[in-house]
Parts: structure tokens; sequence; C-alpha cells
């Protein structure tokens, strides 16, 4: 009795189907913890941005000094009415923290976008040119990186002014270095891969080239550090703020808030407590989902 | 080797005088140091009268020069303020920066090596979660946050510790752990990932065919080869470090340079903040020139290149 | 029989997040003692995994089985990590196919020499040093005082296969597997290297497993055959019988695609086998080559398809074998002209 093809090929192994590059990636996301949670707390984050203004029953810049210290609602005097409590100004503590989400994100992805476009330009000249250009950029990076960062933003915005704008700046034009140096590293690697090479002996142009063949590949590392230099940005604005060299008050940034706070902390800590979880809750979402992006996309680098 | 040291070294200088160019520049740019020196309230000749005096009104190429040359024999000019020399309240404090500077980065890897080798060792398993997830916890927190923190709990709450001042070992306790945290995450990370490379290798291999256990394997062989890239993440923590410690010092009240940098910052002492500036990265450039030695000791590849 | 190694039924699963990929599959194999096996197949056969079964090196993703795994004398299957680490390197060394990557970049030979040695046995670092520069020149290092304090990214890749011959001899081992050890070197050196290991074995009377995919290699040292297949072993013999008779349509085929001096005419064609190697995940039964055999037959896909064995080195798995198994039991000891081809 003549078998069929298909009773002939099974047990040979031949009818095995691997999933698609698509299909992994898909698994990867559903199954990877800390890509989901991390981006649950971001989404978390961006939504009590959008609707501050229905989840804080207050104005966060009316002061109310009748009302001043009252703690938040799971200590003894607490009370519903201002569940995370008021500061010594008697702004309400929730309004605050959810209008200072608004300054921490739209701080956080200005500066971020800022140091993109440096970090990006310099990162792909490097990598693609080689030679003196990248000479040169490395050298850039490396001034930048011998400058304490943290000492100068200070030093400038106390000089200039502080506010919003001059904060994301300063900041925006420090920080691109983990841009410049992944880029650089990537655009390397990429551009020695054979398809480039393939691609350049045919004749394609240097900017056809950058576009179509190098950018996608990089798509994939400029988000992983955008996500991680949003993070880094928010510190250093709390940081700044914190120190009074950034955003001015009664702006309810949150790192001012704590600021505002450290002198009744020793009594009230909730006052430097609450913004403090705040800003870790979301600079961990979107570490995780950063760091979950990178493992999800490719997992070889990783372990 | 010494070709490369002294490569290394001509490297080191070009950015240390390019860094000081730029803060200068930086600073005399953003703020008018004229306007701060004459005082609040000045009128407009008197002003002009300060910038002369003090040559502000000469092209900045030229005031950088004046101040360089000055700079490398040793003169960092004097504090409007406090009427001192720069250098002198310069060295009276960084006995105080260096000492957190260290003792933060000692932390840092005395926290990172193991937690990275143990990781790489047991990879997937709970103690890598918990490394990976103190890991990734300790690079969300702000760090001026975690210092009050632990103020609140350690220097109130328990009482174990003092909570401002640099007079005994135990002020640095927490100003230590709360500079040093930051930079975990970072070694702790690169000594797995660097391990777990290295664990993969062909000459992983030929040592388990060779018949040589675990501990020596780790050791001898895996740790030697993983931790060249830790070095020089190392030195450039400290750096970050030493820059950072103003808002640490600020908080725990510590008598250093990043305090220093802080109120004359506020008080737009300029030539003070200059030289600190210059300081720092001084400190920055030497420590990762020191890093590439150190490396170049590590990797035989190195030094024939 | 007394073999030095003796392999029943090895079975090893590499565990991929696509599944078990049975790397390899019901083998079985004997070495003699001063003799050379050949473990022959194509890339991705699965017979460097069996070499790293047997020093039970294999990554931590696998996991094997076995009927039997002697060594000796000492049953392998039964040992724990501290006994067998006292076995690798100084019963049984290994060289592998890198040269380039497979020292250490951090030390030097002399210390990677000494170590192989120092680990096992109690000796003094100048009588370590002492047999690092005795094997090194046996391995035709000149020079070999100096060698010492040089560094791995200093030599050359034959250099460096040769010092990993010396390292793997440096315990005096009763047995060599050398994983592929010519291939990523010149084909000049090539046969150096090949002369070397056939010299070294003959003078310390060791037992060697060498594992290629060239067939002019085995035919130049090996005494004793396995041919694999996708995982198993679909033949084994002496050298004389495996190519002068193959039996397997699989071995058969590669026969054909070789030339051979005086058998192959100027102008003639030789053989290409059709098809794919199939990929061993999943469930798998029957004969894994029947996919790409001229002969298969309805029974080839039938369960339960095992080595048919003719003597203690001479087996075959095949259902129905074109031809017949030659009737002269022709001595382990193969003839040869004069040593080496």
């Amino acid at each position: 009795m003549t078998p069929t093809q298909q009773q002939f090929d099974s047990g040979l192994g031949l009818d095995v189907v691997f999933p698609t590059p698509g299909q992994i990636m898909g698994q990867r996301m559903k199954s990877h913890k800390g890509f989901i949670i991390g981006g649950l707390m971001v989404l978390i984050v961006i939504m009590v941005a959008i609707f501050a203004p229905y989840i804080a029953g207050y104005d966060p810049y009316h002061q109310d000094l009748s009302n001043r210290m009252i703690p938040p609602v799971w200590s003894e005097k607490g009370t519903w009415d201002h569940p995370l409590g008021t500061d010594n100004m008697g702004r309400d503590y929730l309004s605050r923290l959810a209008y200072g989400s608004r300054i921490s994100l739209l701080i956080g992805f200005s500066c971020m976008a800022i140091a993109a476009v440096i970090g990006i330009s310099l990162g792909l000249i490097a990598g693609y040119f080689g030679g003196l250009a990248d000479y040169i950029v490395s050298f850039i990076i490396t001034v930048r990186l011998a400058l304490p960062a943290v000492l100068v933003a200070v030093a400038v915005v106390a000089l200039i002014g502080g506010s919003m704008q001059v904060v994301i700046m300063v900041l925006g034009c420090l920080i691109w270095d983990r841009f410049a140096v992944i880029l650089r590293a990537t655009t390397q690697q990429i551009r020695a891969m054979d398809y480039v090479q393939a691609a350049q002996a045919a004749g394609c142009s240097v900017l056809w080239l950058m576009v179509r063949e190098i950018m996608p590949n990089l798509f994939n590392s400029i988000v992983i550090v955008a996500t991680l230099e949003i993070g880094r940005a928010i510190l250093l604005e709390a940081a700044l703020s914190f120190l009074g060299m950034g955003v001015q008050p009664p702006i309810p940034s949150w790192g001012l808030m704590i600021s505002e706070g450290k002198d009744l902390m020793l009594f009230d800590p909730y006052l430097v407590t609450i913004p403090g979880v705040a800003l870790f809750f979301l600079v961990l979402g979107m570490n995780l989902f950063g760091d979950g992006l990178r493992d999800v996309t490719s997992p070889e680098g990783r372990s | 080797m010494l070709i490369y040291t002294l490569k290394r070294l001509g490297l080191a200088i070009i950015v240390m005088v390019t860094v000081s160019m730029i803060s200068f520049m930086l600073l005399r740019v953003s703020g008018d140091p004229a306007i701060s020196l004459a005082g609040e309230g000045a009128s407009s000749a008197e002003i002009e009268f300060v910038r002369e005096q003090y040559g502000f009104d000469r092209p900045l190429i030229v005031q950088y020069f004046e101040w360089a040359g000055r700079a490398v024999q040793g003169d960092l000019g004097t504090s409007p303020y406090l009427k001192q020399p720069v250098a002198q309240m310069i060295k009276d404090r960084m006995g105080v920066t260096m000492t957190l500077g260290v003792c933060s980065l000692t932390f840092a890897l005395l926290l990172a090596i193991p937690l990275g080798m143990l990781a790489a060792i047991r990879p997937n398993t709970w103690i890598d979660r918990l490394a990976l997830s103190i890991s990734v916890m300790g690079q969300a927190m702000p760090s001026f946050w975690f210092g009050l923190i632990l103020i609140i709990f350690f220097g109130v709450y328990l009482r174990w510790l003092p909570i401002s001042g640099s007079d005994t070992w135990r002020h640095f306790v927490m100003p230590t752990i709360a500079l040093g945290y930051y930079a975990t995450p970072a070694i702790m990370r690169l000594v797995r990932s660097g391990m777990l490379e290295v664990l993969a290798s062909d000459h992983i291999r030929t040592a388990r065919a060779k018949g040589l256990r675990w501990p020596k394997i780790l050791f001898k062989h895996t740790l030697r080869n993983a931790i060249i890239p830790v070095v020089a993440v190392a030195a450039v923590q400290l750096g970050f470090m030493l820059g950072g410690s103003i808002v640490i010092e600020a908080i725990f009240a510590l008598n250093g340079l990043g305090n220093l940098a802080w109120i004359s910052i506020s008080r737009s002492d300029l030539p003070v903040v200059q030289a600190i500036v210059l300081f720092l990265s001084v400190i920055y450039i030497f420590l990762t020139f020191m890093a590439d030695l150190f490396n170049a000791f590590l990797d035989p590849r190195i030094r024939s290149s | 029989m007394n073999a030095l190694l003796e392999v029943k039924n090895l079975n090893v699963d590499l565990n991929l997040p696509a599944g078990a990929l049975h790397a390899v599959r019901d083998v079985s194999f004997s070495v003699q003692k001063g003799k050379t096996l050949s473990l022959v197949g194509e890339s991705g056969c699965g017979k460097s995994i069996t070499a790293l079964a047997i020093m039970n090196i294999l990554p931590p993703s696998a996991s094997y089985n076995a009927k039997k795994m002697e060594f000796e004398g000492h049953d392998l299957l039964k040992m724990n990590e501290k006994k067998m680490s006292r076995f690798r390197g100084a019963k049984m060394a290994m060289i592998f196919q890198e040269p380039m990557t497979s020292l250490d970049p951090c030390y030097t030979i002399g210390d990677q020499l000494t170590e192989a040695l120092t680990e096992h046995k109690n000796v003094s670092s100048k009588e370590a040093r002492d047999r690092a520069v005795f094997l090194l020149e046996k391995v035709g290092i000149t020079g070999s005082a100096s060698r010492l304090r040089q560094y791995p990214h200093q030599l050359s890749g034959g250099l460096r296969q040769r010092i990993m011959i010396a390292m793997g001899l440096m315990c005096g081992p009763s047995l060599i597997i050398a994983d592929e050890p010519t291939t990523a070197l010149d084909v000049t050196i090539q046969a150096q290297i090949l002369r070397l290991l056939a010299s070294i074995q003959k003078e310390f009377n060791m037992g060697m497993i060498l594992i290629t995919h060239d067939l002019g290699v085995v035919a130049r040292i090996a005494d004793d055959v396995a041919v694999m297949y996708c995982g198993e072993v679909v033949e084994t013999g002496n050298i004389t019988q495996i190519f002068n008779h193959p039996i397997h349509p699989y071995t058969r085929g590669l026969m054909d695609c070789i030339p051979i001096p005086g058998k192959t005419k100027p102008g003639e064609k030789l053989g290409s086998i059709p098809g794919i190697v199939p990929a061993p995940i999943g469930d798998l039964w029957g004969c894994s080559f029947r996919n790409r055999c001229s002969l298969a037959t309805a029974e080839c896909a039938a369960r339960g398809l095992e080595l048919t064995h003719i003597s203690d080195t001479r087996s075959f798995r095949c259902v129905k074998p074109p031809v017949e198994p030659e009737i002269d039991h022709t001595d382990t000891t193969a003839t040869r002209s004069g040593g080496m081809i």
C-alpha cells in the first residue's frame, strides 16, 4: 500500500511550523512582565496628566491658609476632602500632584526631544562617515562627559534665571550623550553590514542610504534610548527644581514640592514622600518599559 | 605601552583645555559678572567702572587665556565675596568631597559586582530577578529624595545616624548610600551581561574541558575578562558622583566642594564656580585616564595595539 | 570487548523556546585503545554535541540520557560534576575547532598550559613548566621557553591549535577528542596538524575521536568510522569497510560525491544528494534519510528502526540496504597504503 506523501513525511520533523519574527515578538511582548507593567505605569501617569482637571478637586495654585498642613487621609487628622493632604500654603496636594505630572511629562519629553536631535545627528555622522568625523564627534562626547552636568546646569540656570523654557533648553543641551554614543555604535554596526555595503556598491547616494537602509534599523535603538532618557530628564529636572534652580514656584513641579516640604519633613514626612513616590513611579515605569522594549526586540543583547 | 600612555595623556590634556574653555565661556556669557560684582542697585556707570577694572570688557578669548595662564600656575583667582584665594578654598573642602566620592563608588562596587556575578551564574532564577529589580528600582529613585528618606528613617525615626555635618565616619554613611546606590544598577548590569557573554565564550568551554573547577573558572577566567568594561564605567560613575555631590552635600550639610559650589552659585561668585568646574573636570579626566591604563593592564591585547 | 570508551543509545535534547531539538538520537559507538574513531557527518548532524555529552560540558539548555557510557570501566552517567571535572583534562581531553577564540586572551600561554596540569596533579610550577616546554616541542613549536611568556593574540591560528593540542596532552590522557581540529585552518596547515595528531596518538598510545565533515581527513588517519546523519548513527565500520563497501544509502551517496584517485574517471560527473536535512524537532520516527533516498519505500516510514549489528564494530541503520554486507569480516586493524595517504 503506497502511503500518501504526508504520511510518508510525518515523523521527519518536516512539518514543524516556525513562528514568524512578528509572531515571536508579539509572544515576547505579551509575556514580558516588565514591558507590560512599565507600559501600564506610564499610561496611568499620562492619563492622570490628561485628566488632571477632573482628578484634582481644587486649583493647584489656590492657597487656603486656614486649611494648611492637613495630613493625608490615612493618618489621624486626615479627611477625604483632601485625600493627600495640603501643604504649608493650604494647597491641595492631590491637585498639585496631578498637575505636576504634566510638568514632569512635558519637561521629560521636551528635553528628550532636544537631546535626541543633537545626539542622533552627532551619532549618525560619527558612525556613518567614520574617520575624522568620528574622531571629532568622539572628542565632543568626551568633553561633554567631562563637564559636571548638574553643576553646569545649576550654574547656567542660576545666571540666566530659572523657568521651564530655560530648564528644557539647558537639560536638552546637556543630556544628548547617551543618544550620541549608542547611535554611533549602532550606525557603525549597521553600516558594516553586508546589505548596506551592497547598496553602496550599487551606487546609492549617502542620503538615500542613511534614510532607507540605516534609519529603520536605528529606530529600535532610538526608541529604547528615548524612554530611558525621558526618565533621566525627569529626575534631573526634579533635582534642579529641588535646588531652586529649575521650575519656579508656584508651579507644581514634583521636585519643587519636595523642596518646599523639606523644611517641614521631620514632622510631616508626607510632604516629601508623596511627590517622591510619584517621581519614582513614573521613572520606574519608563525604565521598565524601555528595558522591556529592549528585551522584546533583541533578547540576544540581554543574555 | 609607553606610546599608548602618551597618546592617552595627550588626549586628556586637550580635553581638559577644551572643557575649561567651554565652561569659562558658558559662565561668562550666561551672566554678566560685572553686574553681580557691582552689587544690586548699582548704577550703570558703576557697572561700567567695574567692568573696566576687572577687564570684563576685553574679548572673551583674551580673558580666557589670562585666566588659564594663572590657573596653570595654581592661581585660581580670588573670591570677591570671601576675599580668599579660590585655590585655598578648594583645597580646604576637597577632602570631604573626595572621601564621599570614593566611599560611594566603593559601596556601589561592593554591592554591584557580587550581585552581578550571582545573577550571571544563575540567570533567570529568583536571584537574577532580585538583582534586576534592585537595579531597576535604583535607577528610578531620585537621589536627593532617597537622601531625604534616609534622613527621615535612619536619622530621625531610628536615630542611628547623624543627619548633618561631616565630623565622624558616621556622618558619611547615609550620604554614601544616597550617592552610591545610583551607580549600582549600571555597574551590576554590566557585570552581569559581561559575565554571561564570557561564560558563553569558547575559552570558558576550553577551561571546562581542561577540568578546571567552577570557582577557578569564575574568578580567574571569567571575571577578569568581564570586568574590563566595568573599569571604564566605574571611573565615569565616580566622576558623575563628584559632580552630582552638589545635591547630596546640600541635603546632608557636608562641607565639601558641592556645597561650596552651591553657595557660590547662589551668590554669583563666578571665580569659585569656574574653579570648581575646572577642578571636577580635571579629576574626571584623570580618572578616565587611569581607567584606560588599568584596562591596558587587564587586557594584554590593548597593550599591543 | 575491552573498549576504551563505550557509548550506547545516547540521546541529547536541546531545549529551545520553539521546542525540544533532538540533536542526538540513539547514538552508539565504541573507541578502542590506541585507535582513532572518526565521527563523520555534515554540519549540524550532532557530532559535536555527542562529544560535549561525553565530557558533560553541554550548554545549560541541554539534557541527555544514555543506556551506557563507560570510559575505562568508569560509568560516566553516574558521575557528579566534581568527579567528572577530575576526568576532564586528566583522562580525557578535548580540542576544539576555533583556535582563535579557544584560549583566554588575558593570560600567557605558559600560564594556561601549566594550569591544565597543576589542576589535576600535585606538581611544582617548575615541573609543570618543564612539561609544557616538552610538549610544545613535541607539537613542533620552537623556542618554547619564550613562547610560554607570549599571549594568544600574538600567535597565528596554526600555532594556537598546536598549543591546544599540547594543552590537551599535559596530563597524559588516554582519550583525545578532536572536534574539527583543522576546519578553521589553512589547507597547508591542515595536513601538518593531522600528521601531528596521528603521530602523537601513536606515540602515547591514546584513543582518539576525530570529528569531521571532511572525508579526506577521515581517509588519512581514521581506523574506525561512525557516519552520522540528522542526529543518528547510520553506519559504523572500519575504514576499509566504509570506503570500499558502504551499505547505507547516505554513506554510499557521500562516497559518490568525492573523487577517488584511481577510480573516478576524468570528466565523470560527481554525485550529489538532493534535498535538505530535516530539522529534528517534535515526534520523530522511521528513517531520517528517507526524503532524500532514491530507494525509499513505505517501510522506511515505519517506527522502530534500529541499528542492525553485523559485528561489534560493523552496523547500519537501514530497512532495505541496497547491497549485502561484505562477507569477509575485515579485521579492525585496517590496511592502508603505507600509513598516510
